[in-house]
């Protein structure tokens, strides 16, 4: 066990409260078919942040025949202000671990492999105890909880710190030992995957959640939250708050509500879903965090009203200039440019003219980038730009150069 | 169509071979045609094709960058992205798999608009005049500036180099100032040659291509093939151009320059001057060559003969050893050695085969120590005096004529090797306009050829070659008794690797050439040869892994490899663009001038006779021979210091 500890503020997860291999037990008393149908009644959604229904996913990879399969285990927690998978791993590592053999069994997958974020190499040895753990219990290896044939084993892959690993099919290139870039999609990883394979890539938090429903039954998640954002979601929040912690909230909460509890409610804006997310103003602040309204992997940074909101923009700019793959042009040009752009809006000598060439930039850059990084990097400076064009704008010039309007 | 590639072969970053053919799983899908719209237009295409190819198919043209019909899908550079209707995001033509029936726009607002964000951000870091540049007229980032009305430099553009240029390597320069990243020399090394010296390095704006460790070309496992310029879309890579200094022998009275020219560039010189592929200028460029002032023009088949005499009584010496004298230590196969990539490929990647080589130079390099020794003797000429230049298909012949031990007549036997590209450039600056100049043939001493060496330019030619000749000095047969008009198919074509077996069905006598040699043919009649064909190093290291392993190539008794794809004919320096319909059209061209010699082996060459008679009177193998036109090889290994 580690002693690297979040703060949950005193908050009970519902994970506290699974009992262990409820969930896993239920699962493998059911037909595979039955299991992909509970996932799919319940209507969870990936909690990684892009928020693809995780039967459906299940469903594509369980109806592809090549073999073997993989379940990927998404821990490259790598987004600006999230760290509950972190929480997840450190305390409830047997939820994950149950998720991904609840997966395997849905799927018939036959290896499972968790992509582990560089930083986190601290925790390697915890999962492997885990891991060794369920193996010893009859939890992961040949026939497991007594299913004939069902063989199914997981390792802990470490990965280096490259933001872009995250990026499922980035992610499974550097599992196959390549440069961590993106793959061309379609065709998608439940189709070609690991190794050609089909492969399951979910988030921690997802698997977690999975247990929790074979624990508990979709009927109980799915009457928590929204219409279309089911049941209960963690949140890292951080920045200018009073309490900062990992959270759990049932979707639909709105960004004023999560505020008030975390201390924050002097908020000038608030930054949802990392650097990739999207800066929201006090204006929209009754707006809900949910997939239909506002979506989010569970980054909140809360932005106090001393910010300067170009230095924000800057900062998550200098982020994907740092982190881009470098692969697709846009990505890989287009950042440095607009955080060229930010510089020159902060020292005032941005012509109006190559300011729209900057925004017409970013629209470009989320339409035609080959993956998510480049397809929401844009977001953060051009949604202040849209919110806070007056304080972002209008700067005293301080560079005189004629060059510096370019 | 239907079988993915498995991961277990060498495969660049970027590259995504096999991700996007239809899964062989589902049988329905295998050959099922798929409806599209493409602009309004309704079209049917095979599943799984992209939907680049199915635009071309209907007439639409897309721009491409990144995307090169020899390799593997990338879908970086993003020039090619076009509307999917449905998708939120923009799609990459190139990489995107026609599975389901959809709706394709290809010049909507946004996508234009994002093209040229994709030429802007390009243009902002690639440094550069196109006024200097080796690419002017022929750079694929050129013209798309053109066709989409680059007026201004919106993002900025560099005003002074960030690299400096390797200038290292004497074949391939690499000016990083100049690339675009779209890595199609990564996937050329890695996934069409399978040689890797290139690989994208670091990340975001900071990514660029380098070699292992940064090192100079020189200093890596390069074999010079130069199939990266071939591909580069920019001048960001180009063979290292001689042209000043061929000027300045030509231009000097006192020089006697002398140029000979293989096949494979005048089956593509036409290229150069607005002809379509696989139209030979072979008698035009002699006028031409004249014109701008060489004093002789010799044609390169003439050594190529004299290598087949060479290295197939090498081959027949090898096989007499083996298998009468049973000398355990005799290696066979024995590889051919005439291309200088191939060579070098060998050195780095199999030493301890080095002794398979034939020990036979280059037509090239045999030609060099010729014409400073056989020549200048018999035209009473100073050796110091000649300047020897080749024109060749090759950057690799630039490596290979600085080789050290390439000195064999005392002086450096090859003093130039021009690339086909370059002799075009220099035909230009002389306005001399190829395709319409009298024909005229080449000069003697060395003027007539066969068509055997003409093949040469061609995979799987020398070994046609050595067979015309072998088959008839062994069986007495007229190899045409055995094969319709000489021709040899089972070794033709441009199938990676090809094998065939080839029973000698009687012997004759031993002619006279051979005589001192081996006492009679008897011990291989009866006899099946067996020999194979491989051209791109790729294809190279699977007949190489697998003689390794004791696989059927091991039993070979004698294998031509060539380290370009297609041959000589796909050479590095070769004109740009390469594609396989352009490469088909050359080797078209060298069969039908093949054809249209009367002489079309090797031994019945006159010059060649000649020359045994009059110069290397020991006979092929024999010492001065040996001097001349035999060399030894390097194990390089692939320590790098």
């Amino acid at each position: 066990m580690t002693c690297q500890r979040i703060d949950t503020q005193g908050n009970q997860l519902t994970f506290a409260s699974i009992p262990p291999n409820v969930g896993l037990k239920a699962a493998l008393a059911m037909s595979r078919a039955d299991i992909i149908d509970t996932v799919r009644d319940s209507k969870l959604k990936g909690r990684g942040g892009a928020g693809f229904p995780t039967g459906l996913k299940w469903n594509f990879a369980a109806a592809e025949k090549g073999e073997p399969k993989y379940i990927i285990c998404n821990a490259d927690e790598g987004e600006p202000g999230t760290f509950k998978d972190r929480v997840i791993l450190t305390d409830y590592p047997d939820l994950v671990l149950e998720g991904m053999t609840i997966g395997a069994r849905a799927i018939g997958a036959a290896y499972g492999l968790i992509y582990l974020r560089g930083e986190y190499a601290y925790l390697r040895s915890h999962l492997n105890h885990v891991i060794q753990a369920r193996r010893d219990a009859g939890l992961l290896g040949q026939n497991i909880g007594g299913v004939d044939g069902f063989n199914f084993d997981v390792i802990v892959a470490m990965g280096a710190g490259a933001y872009i690993c995250g990026e499922e099919t980035a992610l499974i290139e550097s599992l196959e030992g390549f440069r961590g870039e993106p793959r061309n999609r379609p065709p998608f990883p439940v189709v070609n995957g690991l190794m050609g394979r089909p492969s399951v890539v979910n988030n921690v938090e997802t698997l977690a959640w999975a247990t929790c429903i074979f624990a508990k039954g979709a009927d109980w998640f799915a009457a928590i939250g929204t219409d279309a954002s089911t049941g209960q979601k963690l949140f890292s929040v951080s920045g200018d708050c009073a309490k900062p912690g990992v959270y759990e909230f049932p979707w639909g909460i709105t960004v004023a509500e999560l505020l008030a509890q975390v201390d924050g409610a002097d908020a000038k804006a608030v930054q949802i879903g990392g650097a990739s997310g999207r800066c929201v103003p006090r204006s929209e602040f009754s707006r809900q965090l949910a997939f239909e309204d506002i979506p989010t992997g569970g980054s909140i940074m809360v932005i106090g009203p001393q910010r300067d909101m170009l230095a924000v923009a800057r900062n998550f700019l200098e982020f994907f200039v740092h982190e881009s793959c470098g692969q697709c042009t846009p990505c890989r040009l287009g950042n440095a440019k607009l955080l060229e752009g930010v510089d020159l809006l902060a020292q005032g000598a941005c012509s109006d003219e190559y300011l729209e060439d900057l925004k017409s930039l970013g629209q470009t850059m989320q339409v035609a980038s080959k993956c998510g990084l480049g397809q929401t990097s844009p977001v953060a400076f051009l949604s202040i730009l849209e919110y806070f064009g007056d304080e972002a704008l209008g700067r005293t010039p301080t560079v005189q150069t004629s060059e510096a309007s370019r | 169509m239907t079988q993915r590639i498995p991961l277990e072969r060498h495969r660049a970053p970027v590259s995504q071979l096999g991700q996007t053919v239809p899964r062989a799983e589902n049988p329905e899908a295998i050959g099922a045609m798929v409806s599209v719209v493409i602009d309004g237009i309704e079209t049917k295409v095979p599943f799984g094709s992209t939907i680049l190819q199915a635009a071309e198919s209907v007439g639409v043209r897309i721009p491409t960058l990144c995307n090169h019909p020899d390799l593997d899908m990338a879908g970086v550079c993003r020039i090619c992205v076009v509307e999917v209707e449905g998708q939120r995001t923009l799609q990459a033509a190139c990489a995107y798999p026609i599975t389901t029936g959809i709706t394709v726009n290809t010049h909507t607002r946004a996508v234009r608009v994002a093209r040229r964000h994709v030429l802007d951000l390009l243009l902002s870091e690639h440094y550069g005049d196109c006024y200097t540049c080796v690419r002017n007229g022929n750079c694929e980032l050129q013209a798309l500036a053109e066709e989409y009305g680059v007026d201004e430099f919106r993002f900025g553009h560099p005003t002074a180099p960030v690299t400096e240029t390797d200038e290292s390597s004497y074949s391939v320069m690499r000016d990083m100032n100049k690339c675009i990243r779209c890595r199609r020399c990564v996937r050329t090394c890695i996934d069409l040659q399978e040689v890797g010296v290139y690989e994208a390095i670091d990340r975001s704006n900071g990514t660029r291509i380098s070699t292992f460790l940064d090192k100079p070309l020189l200093d890596v496992v390069c074999i010079n093939c130069g199939q990266c310029i071939n591909r580069c879309p920019t001048g960001a890579l180009y063979a290292k151009d001689e042209t000043d200094a061929v000027w300045k022998a030509i231009d000097d009275p006192a020089k006697h320059v002398v140029i000979q020219t293989a096949p494979a560039p005048r089956s593509a010189m036409g290229e150069a001057f607005g002809l379509e592929p696989g139209t030979p200028v072979t008698f035009e460029m002699n006028t031409a060559l004249r014109r701008i002032g060489f004093n002789h023009v010799f044609d390169t088949n003439f050594t190529a003969d004299l290598t087949i005499i060479e290295e197939g009584t090498e081959l027949i010496l090898r096989l007499y050893k083996a298998l009468v004298e049973k000398d355990a230590s005799v290696a066979l196969p024995q590889f051919t050695s005439c291309s200088p990539g191939w060579v070098k490929y060998l050195e780095h990647f199999y030493p301890e085969y080095i002794p398979n080589l034939s020990s036979a130079k280059s037509p090239q390099q045999m030609f060099g120590a010729l014409i400073k020794t056989y020549y200048a003797e018999k035209l009473g000429l100073d050796p110091a005096n000649i300047v020897s230049v080749a024109l060749m298909p090759c950057s690799a012949k630039k490596f290979e004529c600085n080789r050290p031990e390439m000195h064999d007549s005392g002086f450096k036997d090859v003093d130039y090797g021009l690339t086909t590209r370059e002799l075009a450039k220099m035909f230009k600056e002389a306005g001399v306009d190829v395709p319409s100049l009298p024909k005229s043939d080449f000069d003697d001493p060395f003027g007539t050829a066969t068509g055997s060496g003409v093949i040469f330019g061609a995979t799987g030619g020398v070994m046609e070659s050595a067979l015309r000749t072998v088959i008839e000095l062994v069986t007495g047969l007229k190899v045409e008794d055995l094969y319709e008009h000489a021709d040899i198919i089972p070794v033709r074509g441009f199938e990676g690797v090809r094998y065939a077996e080839i029973t000698v069905p009687q012997v004759g006598p031993v002619p006279e050439i051979l005589a001192a040699l081996v006492p009679n043919w008897e011990w291989l009649k009866g006899a099946t040869l067996k020999v194979a064909v491989a051209h791109g190093t790729a294809n190279a290291k699977k007949v190489m892994d697998n003689i390794k392993v004791g696989g059927k190539f091991s039993e070979c008794h004698f294998i031509e490899f060539m380290a370009c794809p297609g041959g000589c004919l796909g050479g590095g320096g070769q004109p740009i663009p390469t594609t396989a319909e352009i490469r088909a059209a050359r080797a078209r061209a060298i069969y039908a001038e093949d054809k249209a010699y009367s002489v079309r082996k090797s031994y019945e060459n006159p010059a060649v006779v000649r020359t045994y008679e009059e110069f290397l009177t020991d006979g092929p193998c024999g010492h001065k021979s040996h001097k001349l036109l035999h060399t030894d090889y390097t194990a390089r290994g692939k320590h790098i210091s």
